[in-house]
């Protein structure tokens, strides 16, 4: 199958590991990634803090990049969320109805990586061994915006070598939220304390997550507290193999 | 024909508890300081959830109910006009004075100058939102008034000089000691050698509300539902409280928000059905009393409806906001949510805290006067799996943050941002930057935040693009 990967921004930038896992998984199980160079960012941090009108020129370039495509994957719940119940609005919000239709269109292609792999691939054991002690923060936008249930845990535990432990209080907010970390920055200080309490309790060597954004959060808690527990991205765990 | 009175006003300025003195984040600051207060609530809202989700999983159809309450509730907002005035009709019918209030001062107005003309000096309190809203009973003290909220929670707020902090538990704030120590501080009559013990605590409550119950003719309630096909108005509660002065008075004044209608009686039972079990988790709820009008010789025989707008009209005009009229106040948000987990009730500066607060105060106001407060949450989105009526509170935040007013600085910003990610090529020497801020621990001020607690992430020798570009 032909997938074009939507990187999202702060992969890009910021965790190209996870990104880099996307292309070699899928491509280790026989498709082809293809990277539409036009891509940027999909505009939910503007959105989320009020700036649809700067978020409407995102999401017209996000429609007008993947338009061509029939399967697009993105290694995260969170951009995907916004690219499903998002783009849309901002596009009927600005009265712009076409690129409404066209933004329904590409969102109904989208998928986040459990669910390429689970609902339209059909795979749950991707090949891969990681023996290391992990546990798995469900984000907020995987859970409850796009529903991706219990899929990267089915993946996890196909994984070789791989021990997943519970994590307690799983569902409950890390506290990053885009620039609610930032705008209330306290209160997100408060709930990223309970969130790496309980990592810590797992005993896990990794918390891993679908989406970079709440592992940098999690990630610069834990490096803050000099913890060596670190984060990484369900991705590059469903990478890994024997032979990497 | 109708005439056009232009657009509806928000909740008047200088009255009632809708506007804090100050921002969500500096509240939040000294509320999360408070570790007696973070104790008391991740324990109180923990142990409600497990209760909640106990018996709604007992229920194999609670997600139709969901559907049929936020059915009945759009249905309901989509003829609110012609409902309310089949109440009234229906109210009048019945032996009761139906009154109009479009905000908080008339409103205020309406009940002072109805106890007035009773001559009593006293009334008894049915724990109500809209009351609290308004700031009745500030109102009726003005008047020389007591009012007396016989809720035991309420009762310990109001003995202590303090506000609610949650929708149902309102003093969820105080713990046991606190409140033996405001009971022999405040409460007429008290035994002192009072301990902490909580059976004992409540029954101080108990007999002091007794004494009172007996010897007050004027009540004063909120409402949970008016049926307007039948004129029947309900409330729901726990204590026995609201019975007493449901029932014992000669007159009784019921405030309530517009919103509370349902258009017919069998209406009823799907929310009788959804707000025990959202809210206290219980399968019923110890006390459901329904009134219509006046029955002759039995129960207060004068009975006042107090119909009140404050803001609400101009809700409703708002498309995406206006779901915020559907809330049941069963307080189930509060007790999933994150950030009202940390922070309590009082740093949202309303009566109305956590997310339904967050949507629904800078509504009522107007967002301006409440800038801070759809930004009082991460959208983690549990709210809205927990809203017994499906308010899809994430998407009320999000369309109120892009009606608020933003500051000049992060305007530009935003703007920088969003210029440079519109063009890859600038975008792609951005990324480039972002590798100088290597060796940042701390970054200055607006993003001072994220460093005060957190590392950043170490940017990697090559963007994504550079490596696929290289591949």
């Amino acid at each position: 199958m032909r997938i074009a990967l939507f990187v999202t921004c702060l992969a890009d930038t910021m965790f190209p590991a996870a990104a880099k896992a996307t292309v070699t998984l899928l491509e280790r199980l026989g498709h082809e990634v293809v990277f539409p160079p036009g891509q940027t960012c999909c505009g939910q941090m503007h959105i989320n803090t009020g700036y649809q009108k700067d978020a409407f020129p995102l999401v017209r370039r996000h429609v007008r990049t993947f338009a061509p495509y029939d399967v697009i994957v993105a290694p995260s719940g969170s951009c995907v969320g916004s690219v499903r119940h998002q783009h849309a609005m901002v596009a009927r919000n600005a009265g712009d109805l076409s690129l409404a239709a066209r933004a329904e269109d590409v969102a109904g292609r989208t998928y986040e990586l459990s669910e390429l792999l689970v609902d339209v691939l059909g795979v749950e054991d991707v090949g891969a061994s990681y023996p290391h002690r992990v546990t798995y923060h469900p984000t907020c936008h995987s859970l409850r915006m796009i529903r991706v249930g219990d899929k990267p845990l089915r993946l996890l535990r196909h994984v070789r070598g791989l021990e997943l432990v519970e994590l307690p209080a799983a569902e409950q907010c890390c506290g990053f939220g885009g620039t609610f970390a930032l705008k209330n920055a306290d209160t997100s200080a408060a709930m990223l304390g309970d969130k790496m309490r309980h990592v810590l309790e797992t005993g896990a060597q990794m918390c891993t997550a679908g989406d970079a954004s709440c592992l940098m959060h999690i990630g610069g808690g834990l490096s803050r507290l000099g913890s060596d527990v670190r984060t990484v991205h369900l991705a590059e765990i469903l990478a890994a193999s024997e032979a990497s | 024909m109708s005439t056009f009175l232009g657009m509806p006003t928000t909740a008047p300025r200088g009255v009632g508890h809708l506007r804090g003195d100050e921002s969500f984040p500096d509240a939040a600051r000294k509320a999360l300081g408070n570790e007696q207060l973070r104790r008391n609530l991740a324990h109180a809202t923990t142990t409600i959830r497990g209760k909640s989700g106990a018996v709604i999983a007992e229920l194999p159809d609670w997600q139709e109910l969901r559907s049929a309450g936020s059915a009945l509730k759009a249905a309901t907002m989509a003829r609110l006009p012609e409902l309310l005035e089949r109440l009234e009709e229906n109210v009048t019918a019945a032996g009761g004075v139906v009154h109009w209030a479009a905000d908080a001062t008339e409103a205020n107005r309406i009940v002072t100058g109805l106890v007035e003309a009773t001559g009593h000096r006293r009334v008894i309190k049915v724990k109500s939102m809209a009351t609290q809203e308004i700031g009745l009973n500030e109102a009726l003290e003005a008047a020389g008034i007591a009012p007396v909220e016989t809720d035991l929670a309420e009762l310990i707020v109001q003995l202590g000089h303090d506000k609610p902090s949650h929708i149902l538990v309102p003093a969820i704030h105080r713990n046991r000691t606190e409140i033996r120590d405001i009971f022999l501080r405040e409460m007429p009559g008290v035994d002192p050698a009072l301990t902490d013990d909580p059976a004992t605590l409540a029954a101080a409550a108990r007999r002091y509300l007794r004494e009172t119950f007996l010897s007050t003719k004027v009540a004063v309630s909120g409402a949970n539902f008016a049926v307007a096909e039948t004129g029947t108005l309900a409330v729901l509660e726990s204590e026995g409280n609201g019975r007493m002065c449901l029932t014992l008075p000669d007159t009784l004044i019921t405030v309530m928000g517009i919103e509370k209608v349902v258009p017919t009686w069998r209406d009823l039972e799907v929310f009788l059905q959804l707000l025990p079990r959202a809210s206290t988790g219980e399968r019923m709820n110890p006390y459901t009393s329904m009134w219509t009008g006046v029955t002759p010789g039995d129960g207060p025989q004068e009975f006042h409806l107090v119909l009140l707008d404050n803001g609400r009209t101009a809700v409703l005009a708002d498309e995406v906001g206006r779901q915020a009229l559907h809330c049941i106040r069963c307080s189930a948000c509060l007790n999933v949510c994150p950030v009202y987990e940390r922070t309590g009730g009082h740093a949202y500066g309303s009566v109305y805290p956590g997310p339904i607060g967050a949507v629904l105060s800078p509504q009522l106001t107007g967002v301006a006067d409440n800038a801070s407060l759809p930004y009082a949450s991460s959208l983690c989105g549990a709210c809205f799996d927990a809203c017994p009526v499906k308010i899809d509170i994430p998407s009320i935040l999000v369309h109120l943050r892009n009606e608020a007013p933003h500051p000049r600085t992060e305007r530009i910003a935003m703007a920088a941002a969003a210029y440079t990610m519109d063009h890859p090529a600038l975008y792609a020497r951005a990324q480039h930057a972002a590798k100088l801020s290597r060796h940042a621990r701390r970054l200055p001020r607006p993003l001072n935040g994220w460093t005060a607690s957190r590392d950043l992430p170490q940017p990697p020798p090559e963007t994504f693009r550079d490596w696929w570009a290289g591949r």
